[in-house]
């Protein structure tokens, strides 16, 4: 595990978002350090995607604030745009759109200047193996690369932290670990990451994790104080632990 | 950054298998076919006639009726029977009975009675016909009885003449009337339906999530929609002006710039209308049905096929909330009437009206974040 230093990226303080008289996530406060991967583990409907919805600007908190590489979440989220990359488990990249073309597009949105697009693009497509794919339709790649080049994409513009909600949905374990290296890459490069997952070997790759249990945070620590503190062998038992607890049906 | 989204949107709407096609196909097929069947004019009533009379007088109004244009004479039965069947064998949509001694009864006693008799399974056809009829033996008559007075009296009676003229379409060709209007429904549904149908498609994909993650505003990723098809607007409107032009000899007898300067500004408002729906539907389905809804209704309260002068005063002041009812106006009288800009002051301030509501509306329904 590489260290971390102690810059705050992500600071969240009693965190709360109510649909109706549901709170889905419940005054939650953690921080996330500078070039930290920081796991985002939770049962389903325990309000993971929410709280990182709220973190990315894109739906309001109802009460509680955080800050998002020092920009508010209230009331900068369009600062907050600027310096975040994003990957949602739904695919964000157009399918009737060719490789380089995506990575055009999303470069020139995040004001990566056009003269550094081109260069740039052919270095990604080189480090991802990805040269005789460049006019290839997004439609027409496999899962698995799509997800890699989604992170690439989310990560062009080199922003302050990523937000991963399920990166690795639905590939086999060798395309996991091969996405994990690059995500180890990125914070390598001083990247925060702050990714969902519900892989337990996905979590024991992170520096730290948090576990959500009906919309609170019950338990935040490196894989393996929680570990020690849960007296488990894995990450799977410390999550099967806690989520027993639950009484929130999943949706 | 904008300059990425339009260029992406270009690319997507020409990588479309659809959507290029339909933009050049649809003025042509639309403006060449739709006026040939959607035609009102009733030119080719089938007549049958029965003469019971076989006079001078009765050829004169068979005669009269032949060369009036509007009936082809199927047949010349020997009587009503016949007639009748010729009617239900559908080879004949009126009859025309002239009783025995027509003549004879006329001049005797100055009045003689004709039957007419109309199929109205087909209402618009039977029920012109038999206006049709009525006019002409009307007419008829009139001649017959200044004839007849004429020679009893030794001098020519004093009448009023009254003799119609059709201005701006002096033939009432039905197709002059439609074109103008086709032309918007294109404009209506390329315009304004196709980019609303497009903002819901990246909903329903969930790239629209992805947009609002970025820095792109709203404002940005909307224009950005919508100038691929207000492009595609022009040139449908273009194509569709060529078609007019090439296969019905149809020119406005107003200027191109106000038929533009008009489309411009609906092109702005019915836009607006789409983006309003795609704020409000999650899935295509949705989108659909909304835009069928509210076509519909558009259509039968713009004055497209039926007047909104004759529609109840209800659906008059209905009527008002139709911004194809003004397009339409406009290109009517630009085309046939060639009204200028000082003429159309009041679709002028509708329109504009629409645009200002409608993308008002659309801005402030539009959420980023919920």
């Amino acid at each position: 595990m590489k260290s971390t230093t102690r810059d705050i990226v992500i600071s969240a303080q009693q965190l709360t978002k109510k649909f109706g008289r549901f709170t889905a996530v419940d005054a939650i406060s953690f921080d996330v350090y500078k070039g930290e991967i920081f796991g985002f583990l939770g049962a389903n409907g325990a309000g993971k995607t929410t709280a990182m919805r709220m973190l990315s600007g894109l739906s309001a908190a109802t009460s509680g604030r955080a800050t998002v590489a020092g920009y508010d979440i209230n009331t900068q989220p369009e600062q907050i745009k600027k310096t975040i990359g994003y990957m949602s488990q739904k695919f964000a990249l157009y399918d009737d759109l060719k490789v380089w073309e995506n990575i055009r597009l999303y470069a020139g949105i995040y004001g990566v200047p056009e003269k550094e697009i081109a260069p740039r693009t052919d270095r990604l497509l080189e480090q991802l193996g990805f040269e005789n794919e460049r006019n290839t339709m997004v439609k027409s790649l496999p899962l698995g690369w799509k997800q890699k080049l989604a992170f690439s994409v989310a990560i062009f513009h080199e922003p302050t932290v990523v937000f991963l909600d399920e990166p690795t949905g639905g590939v086999d374990p060798a395309a996991r670990r091969n996405f994990w290296e690059m995500i180890y890459d990125a914070a390598a490069r001083g990247i925060t990451v702050f990714a969902t997952t519900h892989y337990m070997d996905e979590a024991e790759y992170c520096d730290r994790v948090s576990i959500m249990v009906d919309g609170k945070i019950e338990a935040l620590d490196s894989p393996v104080q929680l570990k020690q503190t849960y007296n488990a062998r894995t990450m799977d038992e410390v999550f099967h632990q806690l989520a027993r607890t639950s009484t929130r049906k999943a949706d | 950054m904008i300059k990425y989204l339009i260029e992406k949107e270009f690319k997507q709407f020409f990588r479309n298998t659809f959507l290029p096609k339909v933009v050049v196909a649809l003025p042509f097929f639309a403006v060449l076919i739709f006026p040939l069947v959607a035609n009102f004019d009733v030119g080719h009533i089938n007549l049958s006639i029965v003469d019971n009379d076989k006079s001078p007088y009765s050829a004169q109004l068979i005669q009269k009726v032949a060369s009036s244009g509007y009936f082809s004479i199927t047949d010349v039965s020997a009587g009503y029977a016949a007639a009748l069947k010729s009617i239900e064998n559908n080879t004949a949509d009126a009859i025309l009975e002239i009783p025995g001694r027509m003549e004879a009864t006329l001049v005797r006693e100055g009045t003689a009675k004709v039957l007419i008799s109309a199929n109205t399974v087909n209402g618009m056809k039977g029920g012109l016909g038999s206006a049709y009829l009525s006019s002409i033996v009307a007419d008829f008559n009139a001649h017959i009885r200044s004839e007849l007075m004429q020679v009893k009296s030794g001098r020519a009676v004093p009448a009023l003449n009254i003799v119609p003229m059709y201005k701006f379409n002096p033939r009432l060709v039905y197709k002059v009337y439609m074109i103008p209007a086709i032309m918007i429904m294109i404009l209506a549904v390329v315009g304004g339906f196709l980019p609303a149908l497009n903002i819901v498609s990246e909903k329903e994909s969930g790239t629209i999530e992805q947009m609002n993650v970025t820095p792109v505003s709203k404002f940005q990723f909307i224009v950005a929609k919508l100038i691929p098809y207000w492009v595609a607007g022009f040139v449908v409107l273009t194509i569709s002006f060529l078609a007019a032009w090439v296969f019905y000899g149809l020119l406005p007898v107003g200027s191109f710039v106000t038929l533009y300067f008009f489309t411009s500004l609906f092109i702005l408002a019915i836009s607006g209308f789409g983006l309003v729906i795609s704020n409000y539907a999650a899935t295509i389905q949705q989108a659909i049905f909304m835009i069928f809804f509210f076509i519909i209704t558009f259509i039968f309260m713009s004055g497209l096929y039926t007047p909104v002068a004759s529609m109840p005063l209800w659906a008059q002041q209905l009527s008002i909330i139709s911004p194809l009812k003004y397009i339409i106006m406009v290109f009517r009288l630009v085309y046939l009437k060639g009204s200028t800009l000082p003429d159309l002051a009041v679709p002028f301030a509708a329109l504009s009206g629409f645009a200002v509501f409608f993308n008002g509306w659309a801005i402030l329904s539009y959420r980023k974040k919920n």
